[in-house]
């Protein structure tokens, strides 16, 4: 009983201590995510990076329509139905992702972008299940962006060539 | 008759028509005696690298150093990383992921100085029909060649030595040249094999590979970043497999194969460690192995990661 009461004041101030420090995590966290998955850089086209190089003071227009640039990603976008540029990008700054609680992130780290709506996948990813890691098994590794191996704009895995089947055993002199 | 060759570029033990010979008793078996010959000698009295002390191996990678270099005129490290203690290899492939696409098989070949003519590979990708008895690996196909991969109506599997716990191919060797080591990979002594192939027949997964001749290869495609047990060159008569990239996996690094599947479809860690990505897949993902039935226990997993 005396232990429960003196106990009392102890949880008080973790809690107080909890209630400062909490929102001081949930930051850290954020830059946790990016500096613990090493990544290579974003696949951009040679050139079209930043955005902000064409796009700043360009006017936003947020409907679906003939493009006079970018045309080959409207013509081919097939991904989430009914979806349009500014479910990811962000009309007002291009050089970043916009999630969908209006929080921005760098290309840098698109995965977390991806991961809102592809949660598992996501949580996979960074045990190193889906996609790839290389580097050390019991160090330092390197990931792969989610967009290294899905085009964002139409992102089943694309077909490739296979390389070569062995001989067969008949064909060997 | 015990007959060894001493060809200009290098020294084999033929051990088997050696032993034979002994066995026979055949007397007077021509062995060199004149000094030059001293590392003909030390070859062939060499003991089993799992017997030897650190003195004798460093001898004996020295030897095979000098006798590499003077046969393929470039200069090849061997090396004889000890397995790591506290670790267990253990290897996951995604059926749900792979495509087919042999990314691997010419990976190992390179790392692993396989023979490229004639062919050798450690890996084969077998291709099912969906919807198939397919676990039959006899009846699969392992010649197919489309344009493109993935194809529509079938998948693949890649299938290499799956480092048993209980290797029936270790049972089956008379001169206890295979073996497995600490960290469970199996290995075999170059210098210890005599080419008899039971082992081979011994194995379920048709993993083991002989050379029937000596192996073909520019020595300037040759990878130069060997181990004693692993990918070091090879010689005529004897029978190789993987051996998950000893010379790699033994340094921290990913085997090659994994290094170079495009879709991320291969995954390797330390068995013993809860946090490695090979047992979040066992954990986590439905996860089976080749001919469970036989009882041979495989570290090699295969899971499906889609629909889990
Ligand atoms: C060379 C100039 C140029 C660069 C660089 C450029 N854009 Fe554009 N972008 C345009 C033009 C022009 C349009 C078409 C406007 C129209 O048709 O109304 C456009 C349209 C778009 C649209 C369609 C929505 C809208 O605003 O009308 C998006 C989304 C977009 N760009 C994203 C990007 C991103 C992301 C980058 C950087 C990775 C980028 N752009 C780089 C010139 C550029
Ligand atoms: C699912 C989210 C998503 C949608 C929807 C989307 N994008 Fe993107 N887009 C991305 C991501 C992520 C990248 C960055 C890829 C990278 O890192 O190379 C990107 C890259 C780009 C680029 C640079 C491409 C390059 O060649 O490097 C342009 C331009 C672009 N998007 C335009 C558009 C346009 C126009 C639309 C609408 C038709 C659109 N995007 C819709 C996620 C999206
Ligand atoms: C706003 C939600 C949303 C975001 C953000 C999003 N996706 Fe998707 N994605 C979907 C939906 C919904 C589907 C399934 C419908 C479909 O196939 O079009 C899908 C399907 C996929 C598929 C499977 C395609 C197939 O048919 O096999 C892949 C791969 C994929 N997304 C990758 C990504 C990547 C990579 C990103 C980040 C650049 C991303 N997604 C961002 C909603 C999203
Ligand atoms: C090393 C390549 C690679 C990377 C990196 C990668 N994926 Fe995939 N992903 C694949 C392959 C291969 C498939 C199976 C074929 C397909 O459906 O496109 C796949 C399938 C998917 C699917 C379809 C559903 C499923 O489980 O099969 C989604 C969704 C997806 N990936 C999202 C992502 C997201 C999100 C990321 C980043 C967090 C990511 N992928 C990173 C290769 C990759």
């Amino acid at each position: 009983m005396t232990k429960k009461l003196k106990a009392g004041p102890v949880l008080y101030l973790i809690l107080l201590a909890a209630i400062i420090v909490l929102p001081v995590i949930a930051r850290a966290e954020d830059d946790d995510i990016s500096n613990k998955f090493f990544v290579p850089p974003p696949p951009f086209s040679p050139g079209i990076f930043p955005c902000s190089q064409c796009h700043r003071g360009m006017p936003v227009n947020k409907h679906p329509r003939k493009l006079q640039m970018h045309q080959e990603i409207a013509d081919n976008f097939k991904h989430m139905p009914g979806g349009w540029c500014f479910d990811c990008h962000n009309p007002d700054n291009r050089d970043k992702l916009r999630l969908a609680n209006g929080k921005l992130v760098s290309f840098k780290k698109s995965y977390i972008l991806c991961g809102q709506c592809h949660g598992v996948v996501l949580r996979d990813w960074k045990v190193g299940l889906h996609g790839k890691r290389t580097g050390m098994w019991n160090g330092k590794k390197e990931y792969r962006l989610c967009v290294n191996c899905h085009w964002p704009h139409n992102p089943p895995f694309k077909a490739i060539k296979p390389l070569p089947p062995p001989v067969r055993p008949a064909d060997i002199k | 008759m015990g007959k060894f060759t001493k060809k200009k570029d290098g020294i084999h033990l033929d051990r088997r028509s050696f032993l034979k010979g002994a066995a026979l008793g055949v007397a007077g078996i021509a062995l060199p005696l004149h000094k030059a010959d001293a590392s003909v000698w030390e070859a062939f009295f060499q003991k089993r690298f799992i017997e030897m002390n650190d003195a004798e191996k460093k001898q004996v990678l020295a030897r095979l150093e000098r006798e590499y270099e003077e046969k393929y005129k470039i200069a090849i490290k061997v090396g004889d990383e000890k397995a790591i203690p506290g670790v267990l290899f253990g290897y996951g492939l995604d059926l749900s992921r792979c495509i087919g696409c042999r990314r691997c098989v010419y990976a190992c070949v390179e790392e692993n100085n396989q023979s490229k003519d004639p062919q050798i590979q450690w890996i084969s990708v077998l291709r099912f029909k969906k919807g198939e008895k397919w676990v039959d690996l006899e009846n699969s196909d392992r010649y197919y060649n489309p344009e493109l991969v993935p194809e529509e109506g079938y998948f693949t599997m890649p299938v290499q030595c799956q480092q048993c716990e209980n290797p029936p191919c270790v049972r089956a060797c008379p001169t206890q040249a295979t073996w497995k080591e600490p960290d469970g990979i199996v290995v075999v002594d170059y210098n210890w094999c005599i080419g008899c192939r039971y082992c081979m027949a011994a194995c379920p997964y048709g993993a083991r590979h002989f050379n029937w001749a000596e192996p073909g290869r520019k020595p300037e495609e040759l990878n130069p970043e060997t181990h004693y047990l692993g990918n070091r060159p090879r010689y005529k008569g004897v029978v190789e497999k993987c051996t998950f990239c000893i010379q790699r996996t033994r340094k921290g690094l990913y085997p090659a194969c994994v290094e170079a599947c495009p879709v991320g479809a291969r995954k390797f860690g330390n068995l013993l460690d809860p946090n490695s990505e090979i047992r979040y897949a066992i954990e986590h993902k439905r996860v089976f192995r080749l001919k469970e039935d036989l009882n041979t226990n495989p570290k090699f997993y295969y899971f499906f990661a889609y629909g889990t």
